[in-house]
C-alpha cells in the first residue's frame, strides 16, 4: 500500500534506532497525546527498541476514554426512545456508562447501527424517513469538520430526520490542562497527527514557548513514530525547545482550511466534561443556534439518570499519565478486555486495553 | 484518534470521489478537500478526505530515512 | 411474482415433502439420502470423529460463496483438523418464511457443489420454516462424521518446545469478503472469501508424514485465536514473525480502512499446522502441491517460556504479546 507499506520497512527502522540510542544522553520522558500513536507504539513494541533514557508514557487522547460517563449516559437515554436509530462508530460499542452500554441495549431491542461514516448514517437516515436518526458525534478535531460536513449535507438535501449528539473535543485545551496541573513533567510532545492534518502546526507553539516543552507533529507508522522520537531526543540535546513536523506529507503549518471553516460553520467552543479531568473550558464543541435544529440534545427529551463511576476505576488518573495501568488493582483481575470497568479498557486505543493485549511492560 | 489512510482519487463526481487502497475502492466524501484532483493521494478518515497528500514530502521523508540508516551502517 | 418459502414448507405437509423430494434429495441425490428414512443407517467402523456446527453468516450470499457452501466445507474441515477422512453430513435448515426458493436452490446447489468437491455425502437432512424476524433468512445446522486412521493421533494438545508453526495460506479473505458486504461498512473489491474443503490437503500432508501434532483451522476470531488455543492447550508458547504472516493487499487495506488487524479476521479455508522441525519441509512441499496450499509458509515455532502466551516479533524486532479476539471485532475510527 503506497505510502504505508514505505514507512515500516525494518531497515530504515534500524537506521533511526541506531541513530537515537547515539543521540539520546539525557533522561527525558515523552507523553503521546494521540491514542492513535498509543496503539502503533505498543502494536509495534516501540517502548522496547529505545534506550533506556527515554520514557514514553501516554495521555488522554482517546477521544472514547475521556468522554464522561454522563454523556455515554445521554447516548444510551437517546436509544430507549421510540422510533430513534442510533448510529456510531464502533468505538463507543462497548463502553460502559453508569449501568449500561451501547452493546447491552442493543441486545435489549435498541436500534443501534455501527457505521464507518456520517455518509453512512446520512443514508440509514434517508432509507427511513419515518424514523429519528442519531449520530453520536465523538471524536477530535480530525473527526469534528466531516460532523460538521454531514448536517451541511442533510440541509443541503433536505433530510429531516438526521441529528448529531455532539461529544466532541478539543485537543490543545485539555492539553494545557494537563501541563497546568502540574502532574506530569514532560521533555516532550509527540503531537497528535491527524488532528495537526486539520489544525496546522500553530495551535502547539504556546507548549514549546511558554511550558518550554519540545513538540513534533508525527504520523502513524512506526517509522513516523522513530522519527519523531529521534527529532524530539535532538532538540532535548541542544536545549530546544520548538514545534516541528515529522508528518510533513500529511501536515501543512496552516492545517486544512476548508475543514476548519466547515467546523467553525456548524460549531462553537464549550465547555466540556473530561473523564479524569473534570471541565475544561472551551474544550468541547456545540452544535450553533443556526443549525439547533440537528441537535440531538434539544431534539428530544431524555432523562439519562443519575451518573455513577465505577468504583475502583482510576481511568482519570491514567489518561493524565499520573499513573499506568500496572497501578491500577482491577487491572487484568476485575477489569478485562472482556468485561471492561472503564473505558481505558474497551477502546481499542486506551492505555488498559494496550497494555493488556499487547503485553504492556512484556519484553520491555 | 485519527485512522485515516493515503487513497488515490480514481474519479470525482460532484463533491464526491472513488478512492482506491490496495486494491480495495470505496466512495469518499471531498467536502474537506474541494481541491483535491483525479490521480491525488488523500488521508481519509470515517469516509471523508481530510487532507492532499504531499507527496513530494513522502519522497524528501523517505530520502531522509534511507541517509539515516546509511549513516547508522557506515558508524556501526 | 417470485415463489416464496412458506411456514406451510416446514410443517410435515405435502408442501414440505414437495420441498424435500424437489430441493433437496434431487440435487443431494445419494442412496443413504434418497431412502427418506427417520435416521440414515450405515455401517461404519474405526476410530471416529464426530462434529457439528451451526451457520447463521449474514449475509447468506458473499463473494466467493454463501451459507450452504460455509457449511459443508466447515464441517468437512472440523473433520479434517483430526485427520479424519470425511465421510458423511447431516444438514438442518431453520428457513425464515418469505425466502425466494430460488435463493435456497441456489444455496443447495453449492452443497452440492462443495460436498462433491470434499468428497462427503449429505445423508440426513431436516428442513423447519420460520415466522418472519425468527432467523436471519436462513440458519444451517450440521453434524459430521469421518473416520481416523491408525497411528494418527492430532490434537491441540500435542504441541512441544521446538516445533514448527505452518500456515497454509493468506489470512483474512473471508471475514473481509463478508464485511465488504456489510450495510454500513460496504466496499468494492475483488476479493472472494476463501471457503474451502481441507480434507485432500489433509490427506496429502498425511502422505507426507503421519507426525502432524496440531492442526486447526482459524476461523471465527482468526488465527491469533486458534494459537492461543493451541499454546494454551499444549502449555507452550507460540512465537510467530509478523513478516512472515502472507496477508493479501487488499486485506491489509480494508484493515487499515475499518481498523481491524488481520489476525484476528476470520478465515474458512486456511489452517494453521504445528508439526516437528524436521518434517516441517516434507509439509510445506506435500501442501504447496495442493490448490488451497499455494502460498504456504512457515510463520514460527513453538517455545517453552511464558507457557499459554503468543508472542510475535514485529518488524522493528521487538516482541508484543498477541491475545485471543474478545468479543467482536469493531471497526474503530480511533
Amino acid at each position: 500500500m503506497r505510502f504505508i507499506s514505505e514507512f515500516r520497512r525494518s531497515e530504515l527502522a534500524e537506521g533511526l534506532i541506531s541513530q537515537i540510542h547515539r543521540k539520546s544522553r539525557t533522561p527525558a520522558r515523552f507523553m503521546e497525546f494521540c491514542g492513535g500513536h498509543t496503539v502503533t507504539i505498543f502494536r509495534y513494541g516501540i517502548r522496547q527498541v529505545l534506550p533506556s533514557t527515554i520514557e514514553m508514557v501516554s495521555g488522554p487522547g482517546c477521544p472514547i476514554c475521556v468522554t464522561a460517563n454522563a454523556d455515554l449516559d445521554k447516548a444510551i437515554a437517546l436509544s430507549q426512545v421510540p422510533d430513534v436509530i442510533i448510529t456510531t462508530f464502533g468505538d463507543m460499542l462497548k463502553v460502559p456508562g453508569s449501568r449500561s452500554s451501547l452493546q447491552q441495549v442493543k441486545a435489549d431491542g435498541a436500534q443501534v447501527h455501527t457505521v464507518y461514516s456520517t455518509m453512512d448514517a446520512l443514508k440509514i437516515a434517508e432509507d427511513n424517513p419515518d424514523k429519528s436518526v442519531v449520530f453520536l458525534g465523538i471524536g477530535f478535531e480530525t473527526t469534528a469538520p466531516t460532523i460538521a460536513a454531514s448536517i451541511l449535507q442533510a440541509e443541503e438535501k433536505g433530510i429531516r430526520n438526521y441529528y448529531v449528539l455532539s461529544l466532541h473535543k478539543l485537543c490543545p485545551p485539555v492539553i494545557q490542562a494537563l501541563l497546568d496541573s502540574g502532574e506530569v513533567k514532560l521533555d516532550g510532545l509527540i503531537c497528535p497527527g491527524h488532528v495537526s492534518a486539520i489544525i496546522g502546526s500553530h495551535p502547539w507553539d504556546f507548549i514549546a514557548r511558554d511550558y518550554g516543552i519540545p513538540c513534533v507533529v508525527s504520523g502513524f507508522e512506526p517509522l513516523d513514530i522513530l522519527q519523531c522520537v529521534d527529532m524530539l531526543v535532538a532538540q532535548v540535546e541542544n536545549g530546544q525547545s520548538r514545534v516541528e513536523i515529522a508528518y510533513r506529507r500529511g501536515v501543512h503549518p496552516e492545517g486544512n482550511q476548508q475543514a476548519l471553516r466547515l467546523m467553525e460553520q456548524v460549531f462553537e467552543p464549550s465547555p466540556a466534561q473530561w473523564r479524569g479531568m473534570g471541565e475544561v473550558p472551551d474544550s468541547g464543541l456545540k452544535i450553533r443556534e443556526k443549525y439547533q435544529r440537528f441537535d440531538a440534545e434539544l431534539a428530544f427529551d431524555i432523562e439519562p439518570g443519575p451518573t455513577r463511576e465505577a468504583v475502583g476505576c482510576i481511568c482519570g488518573d491514567i489518561l493524565r499519565g499520573v499513573k499506568t495501568p500496572d497501578d491500577c488493582k482491577l487491572f487484568g483481575k476485575a477489569c478485562v478486555p472482556e468485561n471492561p470497568i472503564g473505558p481505558c479498557m474497551v477502546s481499542s486505543e486506551g492505555s488498559c486495553s494496550a497494555y493488556y493485549l499487547y503485553g504492556g511492560s512484556f519484553g520491555g | 484518534m485519527c485512522l485515516a489512510i493515503p487513497a488515490l482519487i480514481k474519479a470525482i463526481e460532484d463533491k464526491e470521489a472513488e478512492a482506491e487502497i490496495g486494491g480495495i475502492t470505496r466512495r469518499i466524501s471531498l467536502w474537506l478537500t474541494p481541491e483535491a484532483r483525479v490521480g491525488d493521494y488523500v488521508l481519509v478518515h470515517t469516509g471523508y478526505a481530510i487532507n492532499v497528500l504531499d507527496q513530494g514530502e513522502a519522497e524528501e521523508t523517505l530520502t531522509l530515512l534511507r541517509q539515516i540508516a546509511e549513516l547508522a551502517e557506515e558508524e556501526g | 411474482m417470485e415463489d416464496k418459502i412458506l411456514l406451510a414448507h416446514g410443517s410435515g405437509g405435502k408442501l414440505a415433502h414437495e420441498l424435500v423430494e424437489k430441493s433437496f434429495v434431487k440435487a443431494l441425490a445419494n442412496p443413504l439420502l434418497s431412502r427418506l428414512d427417520d435416521s440414515a443407517v450405515f455401517d461404519l467402523s474405526g476410530r471416529l470423529a464426530f462434529t457439528t456446527d451451526s451457520y447463521v453468516v449474514s449475509p447468506i450470499f458473499f463473494p466467493g460463496g454463501d451459507i450452504g457452501k460455509l457449511a459443508v466445507c466447515g464441517t468437512v474441515n472440523d473433520l479434517a483438523m483430526c485427520g479424519a477422512k470425511p465421510l458423511y453430513l447431516s444438514l438442518s435448515f431453520i428457513i425464515e418464511e418469505g425466502l425466494p426458493q430460488s435463493g435456497l436452490e441456489q444455496i443447495v446447489n453449492s452443497v452440492q457443489k462443495a460436498a462433491g468437491e470434499a468428497g462427503v455425502e449429505i445423508i440426513t437432512g431436516d428442513t423447519k420454516v420460520v415466522h418472519k424476524g425468527s432467523a436471519d433468512k436462513l440458519f444451517i445446522n450440521t453434524a459430521g462424521v469421518g473416520i481416523i486412521a491408525e497411528g494418527i493421533d492430532i490434537s491441540g494438545s500435542n504441541a512441544r518446545p521446538g516445533d514448527k508453526v505452518i500456515l497454509s495460506g493468506t489470512i483474512g479473505d473471508h471475514g473481509i469478503a463478508v464485511i465488504s458486504q456489510r450495510e454500513g461498512l460496504s466496499f468494492s473489491t475483488r476479493l472472494e472469501s476463501d471457503c474451502a474443503p481441507l480434507g485432500d490437503l489433509v490427506a496429502e500432508m498425511l502422505n507426507a508424514s503421519q507426525n502432524i501434532h496440531c492442526l486447526r483451522d482459524p476461523t471465527r476470531g482468526g488465527l491469533a485465536t486458534s494459537l492461543n488455543e493451541l499454546a494454551k492447550q499444549s502449555g507452550v508458547s507460540i512465537r510467530i514473525e509478523e513478516e512472515k504472516i502472507p496477508v493479501r493487499e487488499e486485506v491489509l487495506a480494508a484493515c487499515e480502512m475499518l481498523g481491524f488487524d488481520p489476525l484476528y479476521v476470520a478465515n474458512e479455508g486456511k489452517l494453521v499446522a504445528i508439526v516437528p522441525a524436521e518434517d516441517a519441509d516434507k509439509f510445506l512441499k506435500a501442501m504447496r502441491r495442493n490448490r488451497y496450499g499455494k502460498n504456504v509458509a512457515i510463520i514460527g515455532e513453538v517455545g517453552a517460556e511464558h507457557p499459554g502466551r503468543v508472542v510475535m516479533k514485529t518488524v522493528l524486532g521487538a516482541s508484543r504479546i498477541v491475545d485471543m479476539l474478545v468479543g467482536d471485532l469493531l471497526p474503530r475510527i480511533c
